[in-house]
C-alpha cells in the first residue's frame, strides 16, 4: 500500500498530461472548460471525443499488458515470458489479418472481435498443445513455453503468407501491429474493451496467493494443496481477457508486459499481490507517458505509441538484465 | 487404543508403473503416530516413488492411499494439506524470494484467498524459522544461501504449515555430515516432543540407524524387510536390498547399529 501511493501519483500526472497535451495545441484552461462541459465546441469535441477515450483506453491497455505479463511469468516460471509468448498475440494478429483480407475489415473498431477470438484462440491451441506433449497432461511450464513458441512460429507464417498475397492488407495491419491510440474516437473501443480488462485484473488479483505458491514448483504447489492445471487454467483465462481488452484497445504493445513486471519485482519482490497491483498502475502510466511522448516527439504529426514504448521499452531491459545479473551471488 | 487409531498413513497394494517399469509394485504399510519412519533402499528402488505416491503428487495404478483412515484421493487438497505436508527432492525457489516470504508460503493451505494474515500465521512462520535457526537470516534471499541453509528453509515452510504428518524426500542429501545432523535431530525432535509424525526417504544407511523408529527397506518396489533398525540393518537385510557385504557394530553410545561396508556382495 504505501508503494502504491507513489505510483498513483505518478499515474495521474500522466493522465492529466494525456488530456493536456496534444496535437492540437489547447490551453489547460481551455481544457478544463470542456471537462466541465463550457466553452469552444471544437475543444470540448477534442477533448472529450479524443483525448478522454484515448487516455482511458491507454490506460487500460498498458494496465492490463503489465498485469498480464506478471501472471505469464509466475506461471512459466521464467522472468522473461511476455504477453507475445503464449501464443496471444500471434492468434490476435492472424485472426485480424484473416479479418483485413478475408471479411474486409477497415477500422480497429472492426478489428476487435477477431482480435479476441484470435487471442483466446491462439491461447487455447497453446494449451492443448501444451497439455498433449507434457508426461503427466498437466502442461508444464516448460512444454507451454516450448507450444507457445511452435504456436506463435506457425501462426506468424500464416499472418506471412496471409499478408504478401495482399499488399493493401499490409498496410492496414502495419498500423495495427505496432500498437497505436491514435485512431481511437469516442468510447466504443474501450466500452467494449473495459468490461473484459477489468475482469482479467479481479481474477488476477485473486490469483494471486496461487501464483505465490506456483513459482515453487508443481510438486510444493500440489503439497501445499493447490492444482496445478486448475491453477494454470485460470491463469490462462485471465492472460486471455487482458491481452484480449489491450489489443483491443491499443494493438498489439511491445515491452510493457516484459519491463514494468521486471522493474516493480525489484521494489515489491516476489510476492504476487503488491507485485500486480503496482504493476498494473505503473504499466498505465507507462503506457501513458509513451503515447504522450509520442506526440510531442514530431509534433503537430504523432509517433505511434508503440514504436515510442520499443525505443523506451529497449534500452530500459537491456538495463533490466544488467542490474538482475550483477547483483552479488 | 486400536491400532487402527494410531495408524496415521496405510497404504494398501500399492502399484505405480512408468510405461513398462514397475517402480512400485504391491506395497502395503503403515505409518505409526508419533514415529519417525525411514525409507531405504538403492538407487531407482521406488522408494521415492513410495513416498510420492503417499503424499499424493504420484496417482497409484492400483491400491490406495489412507490418510487417518480414509482415501487421500477422495479428500479436498487442501484438507490433505493441512494434515500432510510434504518436501520433494530437490525443490526450487525462484530468484531473489526472501526466507521468510517462502515460509509464509507454508501457511497456504490455512487461508481462503479472502482471508487475512493471522497472528496464528505469523506464530507458526516465527515459531518455524527460529527451530530451524533462520529468524535471523529472514529477510536473506534463499538463491544467496548456503545449501544447508536453504534445505533449512524449506523444510521451516513445511513446518510452518504445521501437519502433524511430514513427508519428507531425502531432506538432507547434499548436505555435510553436521548439516545432516541438525536436519535429523530437528526432525526426531518434533517426533519425541509428539508434534509430529515424520515419513523421510534418506540414503545414509548410519543416520538412518541412528534416528528412526522404524526402517522399511526396499528393493525393485518392494518391500523387503521393515522393522527396528537392529532387527533391519543385519548383514543378510543388507545383502538383499544393497548388494552390499558389509559388517555391523554397535554405536557404543546409544547402541544402534553401525554398518562398515566392505564390497559389492557377489550376485
Amino acid at each position: 500500500m504505501r508503494r502504491l501511493v507513489p505510483g498513483v501519483l505518478v499515474l495521474a500526472v500522466a493522465a492529466v498530461l494525456s488530456v493536456l497535451i496534444g496535437s492540437r495545441t489547447l490551453s489547460p484552461a481551455t481544457v478544463l472548460d470542456a471537462l466541465t462541459g463550457g466553452g469552444d465546441a471544437e475543444a470540448v469535441a477534442v477533448v472529450l471525443e479524443y483525448r478522454l477515450p484515448r487516455t482511458v483506453a491507454g490506460l487500460l491497455g498498458g494496465a492490463a499488458l503489465a498485469v498480464a505479463g506478471v501472471v505469464m511469468q509466475g506461471h512459466t516460471r521464467n522472468r522473461l515470458a511476455d504477453p507475445g509468448l503464449l501464443g496471444v498475440s500471434a492468434g490476435s494478429a492472424v485472426a485480424v489479418v484473416l479479418a483485413i483480407t478475408v471479411f474486409g475489415v477497415a477500422t480497429p473498431a472492426g478489428f476487435l472481435p477477431f482480435a479476441f477470438t484470435g487471442a483466446a484462440a491462439g491461447c487455447v491451441l497453446v494449451t492443448v498443445v501444451g497439455m498433449a506433449a507434457s508426461r503427466r497432461r498437466d502442461a508444464s511450464p516448460a512444454t507451454l513455453v516450448l507450444a507457445g513458441a511452435a504456436v506463435s512460429a506457425l501462426l506468424g507464417a500464416a499472418t506471412g503468407v496471409l499478408l504478401l498475397l495482399d499488399s493493401a492488407a499490409l498496410s492496414t495491419y502495419r498500423f495495427w501491429t505496432v500498437g497505436s491510440l491514435a485512431a481511437l474516437r469516442g468510447y466504443d473501443t474501450v466500452a467494449v474493451a473495459a468490461p473484459f480488462v477489468l475482469a482479467g485484473l479481479i481474477l488476477a488479483a485473486g490469483h494471486a496467493r496461487a501464483l505465490d505458491v506456483v513459482g515453487l514448483g508443481d510438486d510444493v504447489s500440489r503439497g501445499l494443496g493447490r492444482h496445478p492445471l486448475r491453477t494454470r487454467l485460470t491463469g490462462l483465462c485471465t492472460v486471455t481477457l487482458l491481452v484480449g481488452g489491450a489489443v483491443a484497445c491499443c494493438g498489439s504493445l511491445a515491452f510493457v508486459g516484459l519491463v514494468v513486471p521486471n522493474a516493480v519485482r525489484l521494489v515489491t519482490g516476489g510476492t504476487h499481490l503488491p507485485l500486480l497491483g503496482l504493476s498494473a498502475v505503473l504499466g498505465a502510466a507507462l503506457t501513458l507517458f509513451a503515447d504522450v511522448t509520442g506526440r510531442l516527439l514530431v509534433h503537430p504529426a504523432e509517433l505511434p505509441v508503440g514504436v515510442v514504448l520499443s525505443l523506451i521499452g529497449g534500452p530500459v531491459f537491456i538495463a533490466l538484465v544488467i542490474r538482475t545479473n550483477r547483483r552479488p551471488a | 487404543m486400536t491400532v487402527e487409531e494410531n495408524t496415521v498413513l496405510r497404504t494398501e497394494d500399492l502399484r505405480v508403473a512408468f510405461g513398462p517399469i514397475v517402480a512400485v509394485d504391491g506395497v502395503s504399510t503403515t505409518v505409526e503416530k508419533n514415529t519417525f519412519t525411514v525409507l531405504i533402499g538403492p538407487n531407482g528402488c521406488g522408494k521415492s516413488t513410495l513416498l510420492r505416491t503417499a503424499g499424493r503428487l504420484q496417482d497409484p495404478d492400483h491400491g490406495v492411499v489412507l490418510l487417518d483412515g480414509h482415501p487421500i484421493g477422495d479428500l479436498p487438497a487442501r484438507q490433505v494439506a493441512r494434515r500432510l505436508g510434504l518436501l520433494p527432492q530437490s525443490p526450487q525457489a525462484p530468484d531473489g524470494l526472501t526466507v521468510i516470504d517462502l515460509v509464509s508460503r507454508g501457511r497456504d493451505p490455512h487461508r481462503r484467498w479472502y482471508e487475512q494474515w493471522t497472528d496464528h500465521d505469523e506464530q507458526a512462520v516465527d515459531e518455524a524459522l527460529r527451530v530451524t535457526g533462520l529468524t535471523d537470516l529472514a529477510h536473506r534471499p534463499v538463491d544467496r544461501l548456503s545449501g544447508g541453509q536453504r534445505q533449512r528453509a524449506w523444510i521451516a515452510m513445511a513446518l510452518a504449515q504445521r501437519t502433524p504428518l511430514l513427508l519428507l524426500d531425502e531432506p538432507t542429501t547434499y548436505l555435510d555430515v553436521v548439516h545432516q545432523l541438525e536436519i535429523l535431530e530437528l526432525l526426531a525432535g518434533l517426533v519425541r516432543s509428539g508434534r509430529a509424525t515424520v515419513l523421510a526417504v534418506l540414503h545414509d544407511l548410519n543416520m538412518a540407524a541412528r534416528y528412526a523408529d522404524r526402517l522399511i527397506a526396499v528393493r525393485d518396489g518392494r518391500i523387503v524387510a521393515t522393522g527396528t533398525p537392529a532387527e533391519v540393518i543385519t548383514p543378510p537385510v543388507l545383502a538383499r536390498v544393497f548388494d552390499l557385504e558389509a559388517a555391523v557394530v554397535n554405536d557404543p553410545e546409544n547402541g544402534r547399529p553401525v554398518v562398515l561396508p566392505r564390497r559389492r556382495a557377489p550376485q
